[in-house]
């Protein structure tokens, strides 16, 4: 069979000054027709730039340095600009990671999908109706006929990544690349774009590029697997092969680093001592958009929230997003203010306290960020950051910053790094300062806010251990908000499952992930990509609807 | 220091400094080395440029040198435009600071209290408030600090409303740091950049504004500066357009440097634009 894409000793230069030469060098591939070839690989590792150098939107500043890409007998890297526009969109086109953006907020769905035929072929607007209602149809989309008038922002994130789908498929491409395109979304919808993208692809007869961080998402559908590191392809092979017996020494980390989905087994420890948290009855209720004239929408975020937290325990709370899990744990650190309940810490009430009396109970209830990037002052340093808490809290300036220094090391970083600011450092040391940051006052209960979801597959993995270490170490009950249910499984002692607001199950993480009572939960659980890899139960054995088509 | 590294590779930004670099000078050093008062009547009354090698821009009506009225008239718009935009940088920030970063009813009130002098037209309210308190460099500089103080501390507040939610800000709350130390230590030195943007171009404004004054006769009596140049000579600019072109074409130069820095700074503040993201 001939291939349909052929990449051929791909260099792309990336301009003076940056941190490496190049974007990806020397990088070959095929892609046969019909066939889902994943390029996997973590931030900065360039599985992107192929797929921009094929789509032509790669910056002006990076170019094609050498090699080549070849289409239908062209090559598409020195294509010129009218040709590659009648390629794209056409017989090659693209989907985006983020379904809010990618889409025109004043175009109706209909207008918008429609325009791919007004550009590209001569149909008359009937027809375009029609091709268009019968594309709503093919992508699953309810009521497709209501669904044509609707605007991008009345449609929730998985109905937009449908209908970028849809117009992505609607001149029946040969090619269709996508670049993360389930990044954005929550689990179980992830799951059901996948199974759409894949069912597409069968019925289609597409070839598939698509670009991806995820092991799991891998497991769920590739046929054949690319990884890059740092710009170069380090291995390349079928998924099976790729997956369970990985040959180069940078995929058999990047895999050792996915967290397989089986709860390790964990002493179940029965609490005497009273719980150093504990969180009665919690609600929380945004209202929105309200006016003279129109109903405000009301959300329930914490609904009766109720549940403790020992020393020594991790226990995690899990849920998609807009099941109030973040705003679960802002309230309990009291960033935000809960409507009505309860929140004891260490058995004084901290809830009704105002921000003076608040002042003692701060430093024994701290905080790890999500985003590594926005959660250090830019302008301070490394030690200022870390020993302002301490000294807030009345510490001398000079003891705190020893205790800076004494933290750094605890969280395995240079001393050095007291002098330097935050942009000197990578995310994950990042990560790392932002809990040298909540050690400083030497709390009793760390949250831990989604605190590895903005990091790479392999750093996750260091800061977990890291957090498990310091836990053991400084005997910390740690309640870990997170959406990802492979961590939950491997990390948490307990778990919480919430959904809109509402705890639908709590339970040791064991028993919640074998045997599942709520129906919420077995939905979540079912839906983690690739559950069947790696799950402990057979780990050379994949899932059989997903075999190999090539 | 990746600022200035990039702001000195920014041609049209280091065009701006220059000129108003040497501006300054002749501001600061021009009248001890140019001898020659601008009010003294030195030579025949509309000498036009390039006649007489000791006066060679020429006099004005009255044969008062225009080139001295020039220098000193530097000194005064200079200094009213610097002074005055410290001023409203002093009223406008802590104002914008505390709306931004409280939110609910303080935001509510401080902003009402600025759209009421949003509201005046701004020109019109210097012209009232320099005709009130007598025109003096003190009431001009003043005046026009209290007409441009709004946009300041409407930026400042917008600064803070997107910066009191970043993750930094909260942990410093959960630190139990103290609101006066989160505004001025976490969030301020964040929403620097374009507070300075926008004061490079406050005091172009600012010195287009006391001009504007000093045209329509309210400048201080006892000071030569360019906009009472041009008022001066309006009544005679058929016969001697060079007499308010002159002074004209300084405000100008003037005005354009200070908005060419000012662009300049808001492409090497602003990282989006420059292109060179620290990481």
């Amino acid at each position: 069979m001939q291939p349909l894409l052929k990449v051929e000793n791909l260099s792309i230069r990336l301009p003076k000054g940056s941190d490496r030469e190049f974007a990806i060098r020397d990088v070959s591939y095929d892609l046969m027709p019909g066939e889902l070839l994943c390029v996997v690989g973590e931030s900065g590792s360039g599985k992107s730039m192929t797929a921009n150098a094929v789509m032509g939107l790669l910056p002006k500043v990076i170019e094609v340095d050498s090699g080549a890409v070849t289409f239908d007998g062209y090559d598409l890297t020195s294509l010129e600009e009218r040709r590659a526009r009648a390629l794209r969109g056409n017989r090659i086109s693209m989907i985006f990671q983020e379904p809010m953006t990618a889409l025109n907020p004043l175009m109706r769905v209909e207008d918008q999908i429609s325009e791919v035929f007004l550009i590209h072929t001569s149909m008359s607007a009937s027809e375009r109706h029609d091709r268009t209602l019968a594309l709503l149809e093919d992508v699953g989309l309810p009521d497709p006929k209501k669904m044509l008038r609707a605007y991008p922002h009345q449609l929730s994130g998985g109905q937009r990544q449908r209908v970028m789908i849809a117009m992505a498929l609607a001149l029946e491409p040969s090619i269709l690349i996508a670049d993360e395109p389930t990044t954005a979304l929550d689990v179980t919808t992830q799951a059901q774009i996948l199974k759409l993208i894949k069912e597409l692809q069968r019925k289609h007869n597409t070839a598939v590029m698509f670009i991806t961080h995820d092991f799991g998402v891998v497991a769920e559908i590739a046929d054949r697997v690319v990884v890059m590191e740092k710009g170069e392809m380090v291995e390349l092979g079928k998924r099976d092969e790729v997956l369970n017996h990985p040959q180069h020494a940078y995929t058999k980390k990047l895999i050792a680093a996915v967290p397989p989905l089986v709860s390790p087994h964990r002493d179940v420890r029965v609490h005497q001592e009273l719980p150093i948290l504990h969180v009665k009855n919690l609600c929380k209720t945004y209202s929105t958009g309200g006016s003279w004239f129109t109903k405000a929408r009301i959300v329930k975020a914490a609904d009766n929230v109720n549940f403790e937290l020992h020393r020594g325990e991790t226990l995690g709370l899990v849920g998609e997003s807009g099941s109030g899990k973040s705003t679960v744990s802002r309230c309990v650190v009291r960033l935000l203010e809960a409507d009505s309940g309860q929140i004891l810490l260490g058995g004084s009430e901290i809830q009704s306290l105002n921000s003076k009396q608040l002042k003692p109970f701060r430093k024994r209830i701290q905080m790890v960020f999500q985003d590594p990037y926005a959660s250090l002052n830019p302008r301070k340093t490394i030690g200022q950051i870390i020993a302002d808490g301490p000294i807030a809290q009345g510490m001398a300036a000079k003891d705190a910053l020893a205790k800076a220094a004494e933290l750094l090391e605890l969280v395995e970083l240079p001393k050095t790094a007291l002098d330097r600011y935050p942009h000197e450092f990578s995310g994950g040391q990042r990560q790392r300062i932002g809990i040298a940051r909540a050690l400083a006052h030497d709390p009793e209960v760390l949250v831990a806010d989604e605190a590895i979801s903005a990091l790479d597959v392999s750093v996750q993995a260091q800061i977990l251990d890291l957090i498990e270490a310091l836990k053991k170490r400084l005997n910390l009950a740690v309640l870990f908000v997170v959406h990802d249910l492979r961590v939950a499984a491997q990390v948490c002692d307990r778990v919480i499952v919430m959904e809109k607001g509402k705890i639908v199950e709590m339970g040791e993480t064991r028993q919640v992930f074998e045997a599942p009572n709520h129906d919420y939960t077995k939905s979540l659980i079912a839906s983690i990509p690739g559950a069947n890899w790696r799950s402990g139960v057979a780990d050379n054995e994949l899932a059989p609807v997903m075999e190999a088509q090539v | 220091m990746n600022v200035i590294k990039s702001l000195t590779q920014n041609k049209v930004a280091m065009v701006g400094f220059g000129i108003l670099f040497m501006f300054v000078v002749i501001a600061l050093f021009g009248p001890y080395l140019y001898d020659g008062s601008p009010w003294r009547m030195v030579q025949r009354p509309f000498l036009p440029p390039f006649q007489n090698s000791n006066y060679i821009l020429g006099t004005d009506t009255l044969g008062r040198d225009v080139l001295a009225g020039l220098i000193y008239g530097a000194r005064i718009s200079l200094l009213v435009g610097l002074v005055s935009t410290t001023i409203a940088l002093l009223i406008g920030i802590p104002l914008g600071a505390y709306a931004g970063y409280y939110g609910g009813w303080v935001d509510e009130l401080l902003m009402r209290f600025t759209e009421i002098f949003q509201t005046v037209p701004s020109f019109a309210l210097a012209v009232v408030l320099v005709a009130i308190f007598e025109p003096s460099v003190y009431s001009i500089t003043g005046a026009i600090a209290i007409v441009s103080w709004p946009p300041v501390a409407r930026l400042v507040r917008g600064e803070f409303l997107s910066l009191r939610g970043q993750e930094y800000v909260l942990a410093a709350k959960l630190n139990g740091q103290s609101n006066r130390n989160i505004i001025m230590r976490e969030i301020l030195p964040n929403s620097l950049s374009p507070i300075i943007v926008l004061a490079s171009l406050m005091v172009a404004s600012a010195i287009l504004l006391e001009s504007s004054l000093s045209f329509l006769g309210l400048g201080d009596p006892e000071i030569m500066s360019w906009g009472y140049m041009i008022g001066a000579a309006k009544t005679v600019i058929r016969q001697a357009w060079w007499l308010s072109f002159i002074p004209g074409v300084a405000i100008a130069i003037t005005v354009l440097s200070l908005n060419l820095l000012g662009e300049g700074l808001n492409e090497a503040l602003n990282p989006k634009l420059s292109g060179n993201r620290e990481s």
